[in-house]
Order: structure tokens, then C-alpha cells, then sequence
């Protein structure tokens, strides 16, 4: 056995026996709430293959990607505006900390009063909910800066535009990542809850509807949904962060003193936000 | 991904501006107000859907005499501060313990890297017919969706502790038990309080989402309740409360934070990204 | 080329003002290679400043090639002590010195070949699409210098530019820019705390006051041309420019307090 295989058997043991020692457990249940394993397993299968894909699973997608989108393409925008003039951030200070700290399911009601119970008030929940760290962290990113390098371009003449997009914006990229990761974690949640609270389809709703039902084995398989849709989400963020950040990977190891190796995988853990990110 | 301790604003503006004026916040404040007012009392917004900020401000000063309206925010406290208790006991222990040991790590890495990212909420159908819709499920709901963040934090704040710290104080001849109190949770204290800052904020996200989804006595619930009495210009009022709540325990926490993160940000200058 | 008259710099107002460069006059004919010498904490970071724009002067004026400078010329290129700070590390070592040129109007043909001859002539030819952190510190400042000659200036400013790279690579540099110098035919202001360097490097010497800063004396450097390392540097006329540079240095302020004082303490 190579070293790496003893590694992957080593780090996947756990997770393997938590669900052999689940199905096996499980198997004789009796028990309404905790259906066998295999009954959950065969449960995910009749729903999500592919029966209930169009009527819950694509539209919860759409709106989480829609709010998603918005609240990362408004983030950024607004937290540039703010990052770049100190009046405008003195201005905004007491509102945005005021709306960032609400917590965000208190406003589905009057949401709905405005919106409707459909896909846009969703969508603005969802977007209004994530915006915030992704604003935050832009602003952050923008004073962060080093003046140094802002110096630079201007003795070099790089217009406004041209050293907002090609120095003030990539050197805050980390910073809005880190933002954006944290942003995907709440909109979930609020898509999640604001299914929940008023509709007529989408996981968060069809996860409620089963348990309100008894179709126990139904509520398990959309639990497990919502956890498989997570885990994706959040793949496809950190390999999207990956890609953008290889740079900042090398440059902060060599700011460091350590070896530098192009586009080199950390192995260390990156914690979910630095101390004040 | 340090906070821009001491960084100087960017395109060379000029920073004190925004100190001089200082009425510059609470004029935006009056200013946004008086807008919301004037929509409401001008037509723009029909009022049965945002009724001016003066009736709502009545609303809320005629419920605040209310003893029920005291006792939902008591509610919501009560399951928010215990859940978090709750998470904070169970999480950052052991966060601390899987962090510094490198088998352990290894072993639910993962695991973890799996759970992280599911939605707390998620799991609300199942707390429901585990725990009723009482506190009791609020509280597992809510130490549920803290108890990750806490010990993500914790677990990635020991494995950042400077290596060339934790050898000098071998040499210096302390223990294992030694370096772990003196050298490892020190160090990982400012990520705990980012972990903590966190978990709080998730905690009164999921307790009031708790209390509108599934009805459960508290803030959230009174929000629906007044609404479906058609009391809009209360039902604005909670939700003010509950922003108000919101921004207490940020101010808080964030506070809190700073302190541990002051002496981090001197130990750890050159690093800042 | 550059004249600069009387030009003072104050930080703050009133009673907490600091004078960083106090009344400050000299100039640089084209051509030559001229260096600012002073102790640390004598303004020279702010003169720098001021000269290329970034910063305006509170008295007294910066003139290049007959345009007073208030905003960073185009004429003028820069070279930074941190190239840490002043390279972009999201940008690989050809973006770093072709980004300049986009503003000048220049197209991405002509773009790519003023950045190929730069970094050709200072010696990077086989890395223009690495990053500039995965170049050692020495080829970083390299690039730095690429980007000011591909910029093409009438004057280079150099502000410390090798007061973070070891002994030998300094050395290196130092002809470098001696050669590229006359190859580009480009007037130099180099900034420097190190008296070797600056009587190694310059036609003209500029010695400066601790602050408020002022110009004590101007020494002509006559030594021949081209320069060498361990030759230049065994002249008896290196060592007596040396002694007398480093006199000048040492000596304490003379007449200053009938000077507009400003608290020297604050400066220093």
C-alpha cells in the first residue's frame, strides 16, 4: 500500500463507518422518525431521480443562483463606491451596519408584502441576506491596499478606471472571496427559509411539506439534498477561489520565506474567516 | 485576510475628511427617515404596506408598556443565548483538542469538510418532530447551526500557532499540558472570537427563522402574529427590535474580538494579506 | 532639465506642522546622473514625492523641461525602494511593465516589443511570464527597472532602490544602471543613504541637511568614466570625495536657528 492510498483510507474511514454504522443500526428501525437507511437511500432515489427535479430542485437553483449573482455583483460594486471615498463610508457607517446585523428572516414578512409569496421576493431574500459580508469585505479589500502600490500607479498615469480595475480590484480579490464564501453559506439558509415561509414548490418547502405530512423517508431525502447541494456549491466556490488566488497562494509563501511553487496546493486548513475577515 | 489594521484609504484620499463630520452618519440616519416618512405619507408607498416611520415609532412605544411583547424577546434571548451556550461548551473544546492532535485531524477532516457546508436549516423538519416547536427545539436548532463555525475556528486556530513559538517554549521546558495552555489556546484564541462573532450572528438568523417558519413563541413569532392582524406599522416596529437585537450582539461580539485580535495583529505584522 | 526652486514641504498645520523639505533648491542637467544624499529621516522620500507629482509642494516650485509639475509626468518614470509594494503579483513580470504603457496610448504590438527590449536589456530575457514572487529580490528590482525604461523617461527617479538587496546583487545593480543609463540615454535622480554608492553612481553628489532639510553642498564627482567596482572604488580621489561627503554629513546643523523652525524634534 503507497503512502497516499493509506492517506485516503486513513481520512475517509470515518465517514465510511458513520454510514456503515448507520445502515446497519437503521436496518431493523421501527422507529417513524429515524426510517432505515436503505429505505432513505431508496426514498432519494424514487424523488430526485428525476420526479421531482423540475418541480422543486431546478427552481430552489434558480433563485439561489439568481440572489446569489445579485448579491455578489452588488457587493462588489457598492463596496468599491464605499471602499474608494471616505466620506461615503462615514456617510453609509451607521445604516449598513444597521441592515448587515438584522437578522434577515425578519423581513420575509413585509417582503411578502411587497413582493409577493413567488420567485422574486426569494430572490431578493436571498440576495439582501448575502450582500453583506461580500460589501464588507470589499470595503475592507479597498482600504487594504497598499499605498505603496497605489503610488505607483500614479506616477505611472494609469487613469482612475484603469487602476481601479487592474490594481485597487485584484489586490482586494482575497478579501472578497473570503466575503463571498461566507455569502454562500447564508444564502442557502435563506433559500432554505424562505421556501419554507411562503411557497408552493423548492426543497425548503418540500423538506416541511414532507415532515408536516409524516413522509418521513421523504423530509430525509431532502435533508440530504440540501446537504448534497451544499457541499457542491461550496466545491465549486473554493475551486473557482483556487483558480483566481493561485497568485496570492504564491505570493504570500514567498512573503513568507517559504518554497514557491507555481499554482502548489495548500495543505494546510484555511479556517472559514481569518481573525477580522 | 487580517482586518486592514492601520491601512491607509485608497487613491490617496484623504482620510480625515470623513472624521471632521462627524453629524455626517446621523444626517444619513434623519435623512433616510424622513424619506420612508415622506413615501408613506405621500401615497408613493401605499401605507398598508409601509406605514410612516412616526406611526410605527407610536406602534412600537405603545407595545413596549405590552408585558407579552417582553416576554418574546425573552423568548428569543432565552433559545438564542442557550443554543449558542450550548455550542460554545460542546464546540470550541473540541475543536481545541481535534486541532492539536494530528491523527485526530486527519481522521475527521473529511467529515467536517463534508458537514460544513450543509444549511443548518435543513435539519429544522427533523428538530420539529424530535423537540415539538417549543424552546427546547429552538435551543438544539441553534446549537446546531453555532456549533460548526465554533469548531471550525477553534480547530483551524491551534494548527495556526506559530511553530517557532511552541518550540521555544519547549526549550524553555514546558510540558505538553504547558505549551497547550500557555502557547496553543492563546493563539488560538482570536480565531475562536471570529468563530464566536459568527456563531452568534447564525444563532439569532436561526432562532428568529425558527420562530416564522414553524411558529414557535418568540420575536419572529410576533412578527407574523401582529402581521396577520393587519398591525403592519407594529409588525415594522418588532422588526426594528429585532435589527436592534441584532446590531447588540454585533457590537458586542465584535468588541470582544478586537481585544483578543490586538495583541494577535502586533505578533503577527509582515503576514497581513 | 529639472529645476527645482525653493521648494519646501510642511505636513499638518499650526502648531503640530512638521517640516519634511525646507526650501530646497538645485537642478539636473539632462543627461546627467545625479545623486541626493542624506541621513535617514531627511526628506528624501518626500522630495521624491513631490518631484514626481504624487504630492503637491506647500512653497516653491518643481519645473520639468519647462512644465512645472503638479501631477505625475509622463516624461518621468519612478523606481520604488519596495518592489514588493510596487510590482503587482497578480500580474506576470510582462503585464507588470507593459501595464504603464496602455495609459500613453501605445498599442499592444509596440507594447510587447518596448517591454521585450527592457527586460532583455536588464538581463530577464527567459522570464517574462513568470510572477514576479517567483523571482529573487534582486531580479524583482530588475523588473521595477524594466518598467521605468520601457515607460521611456527623460528622467528616472530612484528612490533607494537597492537598500533591500544583498551586498553582491547591489553591486550588480549598480552597474546595471550605470550601463543602461547611457545605453537608453536617460537623465537619473537616484536617492541614496549609502556615500559609496552615491560617489560611485553619480556625476554630481547633493548633500543634504538633517531636516529641516536643506542643500548643504553640491561635489562634483569627477572621476573617470566608465566605472568599475573594485578599480573606481581604490582611486585616492574616490576616498577623499568619500571623507568629504561623509564630513559634510556628519557636521551639525550650521545657523539654524535663525531658520523658519519647526521643531526639528517632531522630524526626527
Amino acid at each position: 500500500m503507497t503512502r497516499r492510498m493509506r492517506a485516503i483510507a486513513l481520512e475517509s474511514a470515518l465517514p465510511v463507518l458513520l454510514v456503515v454504522v448507520w445502515w446497519a443500526a437503521s436496518a431493523d428501525s421501527e422507529s417513524i422518525y429515524f426510517p432505515p437507511l436503505r429505505e432513505i437511500v431508496a426514498t432519494f432515489a424514487d424523488v430526485w431521480l428525476f420526479d421531482r427535479v423540475a418541480s422543486d430542485l431546478i427552481p430552489s437553483l434558480i433563485r439561489f443562483t439568481a440572489g446569489f449573482v445579485v448579491a455578489v455583483a452588488g457587493g462588489v460594486g457598492l463596496g468599491l463606491l464605499i471602499g474608494l471615498s471616505p466620506l461615503l463610508r462615514r456617510a453609509t457607517d451607521p445604516l449598513v451596519d444597521f441592515l448587515r446585523t438584522l437578522p434577515k428572516p425578519a423581513i420575509i414578512p413585509p417582503a411578502i408584502l411587497f413582493l409577493g409569496a413567488g420567485a422574486s421576493m426569494k430572490v431578493f431574500i436571498i440576495a439582501f441576506g448575502a450582500i453583506w459580508p461580500v460589501l464588507l469585505n470589499t470595503v475592507d479589500g479597498v482600504r487594504g491596499v497598499d499605498p505603496g502600490t497605489l503610488d505607483m500607479a500614479r506616477v505611472y498615469g494609469l487613469r482612475r478606471g484603469e487602476r481601479i480595475r487592474r490594481v485597487v480590484l485584484p489586490a482586494a480579490t482575497p478579501q472578497i472571496f473570503a466575503g463571498g464564501r461566507l455569502a454562500l453559506a447564508i444564502a442557502l439558509i435563506l433559500m432554505v427559509v424562505s421556501e419554507m415561509v411562503a411557497s408552493t414548490n423548492g426543497l425548503g418547502y418540500f423538506v416541511l411539506l414532507s415532515q408536516q405530512t409524516f413522509a418521513i423517508p421523504e423530509m430525509w431525502s431532502g435533508i440530504l439534498l440540501l446537504g448534497l447541494i451544499g457541499y457542491l456549491f461550496n466545491g465549486i466556490f473554493v475551486l473557482a477561489e483556487r483558480r483566481a488566488l493561485r497568485w496570492h497562494r504564491g505570493w504570500r509563501a514567498a512573503a513568507l520565506g517559504q518554497p514557491v511553487e507555481a499554482g502548489a496546493a495548500t495543505t494546510r486548513p484555511r479556517a472559514l474567516v481569518a481573525p477580522g475577515g | 485576510m487580517t482586518t486592514a489594521v492601520g491601512a491607509g484609504p485608497a487613491l490617496g484620499a484623504d482620510d480625515h475628511g470623513g472624521q471632521r463630520v462627524w453629524w455626517l452618519p446621523w444626517l444619513t440616519v434623519l435623512g433616510v427617515l424622513a424619506s420612508l416618512e415622506a413615501l408613506s405619507r405621500s401615497g408613493a408607498i401605499p401605507q398598508d404596506h409601509l406605514p410612516a416611520v412616526t406611526t410605527v415609532l407610536t406602534a412600537l412605544g405603545a407595545e413596549l408598556r405590552n408585558p407579552t411583547f417582553w416576554l418574546r424577546v425573552w423568548e428569543t434571548v432565552q433559545a438564542w443565548g442557550l443554543g449558542l451556550a450550548v455550542a460554545v461548551v460542546a464546540g470550541i473544546p473540541l475543536g481545541l483538542a481535534i486541532g492539536s492532535n494530528r491523527l485526530a485531524y486527519r481522521i475527521v477532516r473529511v467529515l467536517i469538510e463534508f458537514v460544513r457546508p450543509i444549511p443548518p436549516v435543513a435539519v429544522l423538519p427533523l428538530a420539529v418532530l424530535l423537540f415539538g416547536t417549543g424552546v427546547e427545539m429552538k435551543v438544539y436548532l441553534v446549537a446546531f447551526a453555532a456549533f460548526f463555525p465554533l469548531l471550525f475556528q477553534a480547530l483551524y486556530g491551534v494548527q495556526d500557532v506559530d511553530p517557532v513559538a511552541r518550540d521555544t517554549a519547549r526549550a524553555y521546558g514546558l510540558g505538553p499540558a504547558g505549551c497547550f495552555v500557555w502557547v496553543t489556546v492563546p493563539s488560538a484564541l482570536p480565531y475562536v472570537a471570529t468563530g464566536l462573532r459568527l456563531s452568534a450572528a447564525i444563532a439569532l438568523i436561526v432562532t428568529i427563522a425558527t420562530e416564522i417558519v414553524v411558529g414557535s413563541s418568540g420575536l419572529g413569532y410576533a412578527i407574523n402574529e401582529v402581521r396577520y392582524a393587519s398591525d403592519i406599522a407594529l409588525m415594522y416596529g418588532i422588526i426594528l427590535v429585532t435589527g436592534v437585537l441584532g446590531l447588540a450582539i454585533a457590537i458586542v461580539f465584535r468588541q470582544l474580538e478586537r481585544r483578543l485580535l490586538h495583541w494577535h495583529a502586533s505578533q503577527r505584522q509582515g503576514m497581513a494579506a | 532639465m529639472l529645476e527645482v526652486t525653493q521648494l519646501t514641504k510642511t505636513y499638518g498645520r499650526g502648531a503640530s506642522a512638521v517640516q519634511a523639505v525646507g526650501n530646497l533648491t538645485f537642478r539636473v542637467a539632462p543627461g546627467e546622473f545625479v545623486c541626493i544624499v542624506g541621513q535617514s529621516g531627511c526628506g528624501k522620500t518626500t522630495l521624491l514625492k513631490c518631484l514626481s507629482g504624487l504630492i503637491p509642494p506647500t512653497s516653491g516650485t518643481a519645473v520639468l523641461q519647462g512644465q512645472v509639475i503638479d501631477r505625475p509626468p509622463d516624461k518621468l518614470a519612478l523606481v520604488f525602494q519596495e518592489y514588493s509594494r510596487s510590482l503587482l503579483p497578480w500580474m506576470t513580470v510582462r503585464a507588470n511593465v507593459t501595464l504603464p504603457l496602455r495609459s500613453k496610448g501605445i498599442d499592444s504590438a509596440r507594447r510587447e516589443d518596448l517591454a521585450e527590449e527592457a527586460l532583455t536589456a536588464v538581463g530577464l530575457s527567459g522570464f517574462f511570464d513568470r510572477y514576479p514572487w517567483q523571482l529573487s529580490g534582486g531580479m524583482q528590482q530588475r523588473v521595477a527597472i524594466a518598467r521605468a525604461l520601457a515607460y521611456q523617461p527623460e528622467i528616472l527617479l530612484m528612490d533607494e532602490p537597492f537598500a533591500s538587496v544583498d551586498a553582491q546583487t547591489r553591486a550588480d545593480l549598480e552597474d546595471l544602471v550605470l550601463r543602461l543609463r547611457d545605453e537608453f540615454d536617460v537623465t537619473v535622480l537616484f536617492v541614496t543613504h549609502d556615500i559609496d554608492e552615491a560617489i560611485y553612481l553619480s556625476d554630481r553628489v547633493i548633500v543634504l541637511t538633517p531636516p529641516p532639510t536643506r542643500v548643504r553642498e553640491v561635489v562634483d564627482v569627477n572621476l573617470p568614466r566608465p566605472r568599475d567596482q573594485i578599480e573606481t572604488k581604490g582611486l585616492p580621489a574616490f576616498t577623499r570625495l568619500r571623507a568629504h561627503v561623509f564630513e559634510l554629513i556628519k557636521r551639525e546643523p550650521a545657523g539654524s536657528a535663525g531658520d523658519e523652525v519647526l521643531s526639528d524634534q517632531h522630524a526626527t
